[in-house]
């Protein structure tokens, strides 16, 4: 095992959102590096973070960073928070507002002499691009600024491990991905694994060289963005990837020569033509369809590659932010995800006719 | 003899909040963050003195400290003089007197201090009692304010436990209060308006002080909010 990996073997017992409880039981482990914890709110990420954080206790399990145990239920180990060395994002910052950033920075520092408390808090603000901001308060700073003294403030302490709770979430993409560059750059030297928790499928692909996702206090798969996202094997995993449209389905023909084959929406006069996958034709199956993946036309497209291309009637209309969600029934009930140009361009509206089209390759098929 | 009286209350009133800050402080901290499913009955003691006459609180500090209790004969076995109708009887009452006033606003801001500010303290490595003097001190200083002056000013103007556990004696237990009620009951109206006025200018500039403090400490401290 190498020194430096986070090992989680863990049971707990967690309420959620409504009151209702739920168990999380998981095993995982981190090498040095971004390990992406992808999962809805409520599948249990906070409560795995505190978990190894040691704000929260869990009933039996074993975590460890190399050989060292930071908590095992065997043992009677349960080492208190402020000796585990755990760098912890929380989702809030908790930055203390009564003191600058440089105070903040050094809060952790306690132990070293004044110089060397001086020369690491100068070195880290210069690492996270915030030097000018020393003398500030919490309240003085943007958002992204705040971000980056949270970090700075972790980091100084050399912590074994850095925990984030979706604390880019709030940026746009622009300041995140700087960010995430400057704590790439921090981590090439101090290579200590560094686990994020994130509900945006967009993080997972931008930072992820290993995901675990997490559905109801359970480990659903784990593996590189690409085989976790873009390949679900479960169901859970498909709705948690932003699956919009799940259809059950029944195979119907297969054309090898095209290398696809159709299957038809259960309930429905609908053919879909999807990759030829290698499945059970007895039993039924599913068929899942990004919202953003399909394509809406004012009139019956011609030329096209797309296999899929059916006539429907506009069922409702929604704007939320910059996206307009809309249904569209073609035999199916399917929804849409367009901009709100597209919307003005199509000039779409409830009870118009509109056209969809869906390629092959992004009808993604599950059997179970 | 105002000026004896005043002087007399003056300094009861410093003597009482000092000992309240110091005994109120932990006790606050405790009641705002221990889990103890007993913490009720603590609260509840501590509240007491809100709703209880005065006398009723004088009338059991005078049994506890008078001769016949066993804290009343060891003060005197280590003092030579019994404690009630000293100045130091009058202190203990007044302590416990005006306990909820030093207590409670303290309790309250230690509470409200977001709990992810002290969780941030000890992931860093702070101990408990860094994290209560660079934290939990800091950030609940308009609640510790307002418990000193609220008690300060409330030994000021008390009356009932004072003329039970001190009686009337000058120099050492007549207090501003008594003294006007002294001064009533002699019919002497004019003295007694001048004492009174004298202790209602005082409350009122000592509030008007703390309040114009708070503002500016809150300004500082939760501005961020």
């Amino acid at each position: 095992m190498e020194m430096s990996e986070l090992s989680v073997r863990m049971r707990k017992i967690f309420s959620g959102e409504r009151g209702a409880t739920f168990v999380l039981d998981v095993g995982f482990s981190a090498a040095a590096g971004f390990t992406i914890l992808f999962g809805a709110s409520g599948a249990g990420k906070t409560t795995l973070l505190d978990c190894i954080a040691g704000l929260q206790t869990p009933e039996s399990g074993r975590i460890a960073l190399g050989i060292d145990a930071l908590f095992d239920s065997a043992e009677r180990v349960k080492v208190p928070p402020s000796r585990r060395a755990v760098g912890y994002l929380m989702q809030s910052l908790a930055l203390f507002p009564h003191m600058t950033v440089a105070q903040n920075v050094q809060y952790g520092l306690d132990g070293l002499a004044h110089s060397e408390r001086d020369r690491r808090c100068v070195q880290v603000l210069k690492a996270f691009r915030i030097s000018t901001l020393g003398g500030r308060r919490p309240r003085e700073i943007s958002g992204g600024e705040r971000q980056r003294a949270a970090l700075a403030r972790t980091l100084v302490t050399r912590p074994r491990v850095l925990l984030l709770d979706e604390p880019l979430t709030a940026l746009d993409a622009a300041t995140k991905s700087q960010i995430v560059d400057d704590l790439r750059a921090w981590n090439r030297e101090q290579q200590i694994p560094i686990l994020y928790v994130t509900h945006q499928r967009e993080e997972v692909f931008a930072l992820g060289e290993n995901v675990v996702t997490l559905d109801g206090g359970r480990i659903v798969a784990q593996g590189s963005p690409h085989e976790v996202l873009q390949r679900p094997q479960l169901e859970t995993v498909a709705q948690l990837a932003g699956f919009e449209n799940i259809f059950e389905c029944a195979f119907v023909a297969e054309h090898p020569e095209q290398g696809t084959m159709a299957c038809r929406v259960a309930g429905a006069a609908v053919d879909l033509e999807v990759p030829l996958s290698r499945i059970d034709r007895a039993r039924p199956l599913r068929v899942g369809i990004r919202a953003g993946d399909i394509l809406l036309a004012s009139h019956a497209p011609q030329g096209l590659s797309a296999r899929n291309v059916f006539p429907g009637t506009i069922t409702a209309l929604e704007q939320r932010d910059v996206m307009v969600i809309a249904r569209v029934n073609c035999g199916a009930e399917f929804e849409v995800h367009v901009t709100p140009a597209a919307r003005e361009a199509l000039k779409m509206q409830v009870g118009g006719k509109v056209w969809m089209v869906v390629k092959t390759y992004s009808c993604q098929v599950m059997q179970e | 003899m105002i000026l004896q009286a005043l002087t007399l209350t003056l300094r009861l009133a410093v003597t009482v909040s000092v000992i309240l800050l110091i005994v109120g402080i932990p006790l606050a901290y405790w009641l705002a963050y221990s889990q103890k499913r007993w913490k009720f009955v603590v609260e509840a003691v501590v509240s007491l003195p809100i709703v209880l006459p005065p006398t009723v609180l004088g009338f059991y500090v005078l049994v506890a400290i008078g001769p016949l209790s066993p804290v009343g004969r060891w003060y005197q076995s280590l003092v030579g003089h019994p404690l009630a109708f000293t100045f130091a009887g009058l202190v203990v009452g007044s302590v416990l007197y005006s306990l909820p006033f030093a207590v409670q606003p303290m309790a309250t801001s230690f509470a409200a201090i977001d709990r992810k500010l002290l969780d941030a303290s000890s992931l860093l490595g702070a101990s408990r009692w860094r994290t209560f003097r660079r934290i939990v001190l800091p950030l609940g200083m308009p609640g510790v304010l307002t418990g000193l002056v609220l008690s300060f000013a409330h030994t000021l103007g008390e009356f009932g436990v004072v003329l039970m556990i001190g009686g009337n004696i000058p120099g050492a237990t007549r207090t501003i209060s008594i003294l006007i009620f002294d001064q009533v009951e002699a019919l002497d109206y004019a003295a007694a308006n001048r004492t009174a006025l004298l202790l209602l200018a005082l409350c009122f500039a000592l509030l008007a002080a703390l309040y114009g403090l708070r503002r500016r400490a809150a300004w500082n401290v939760w501005g961020w909010k």
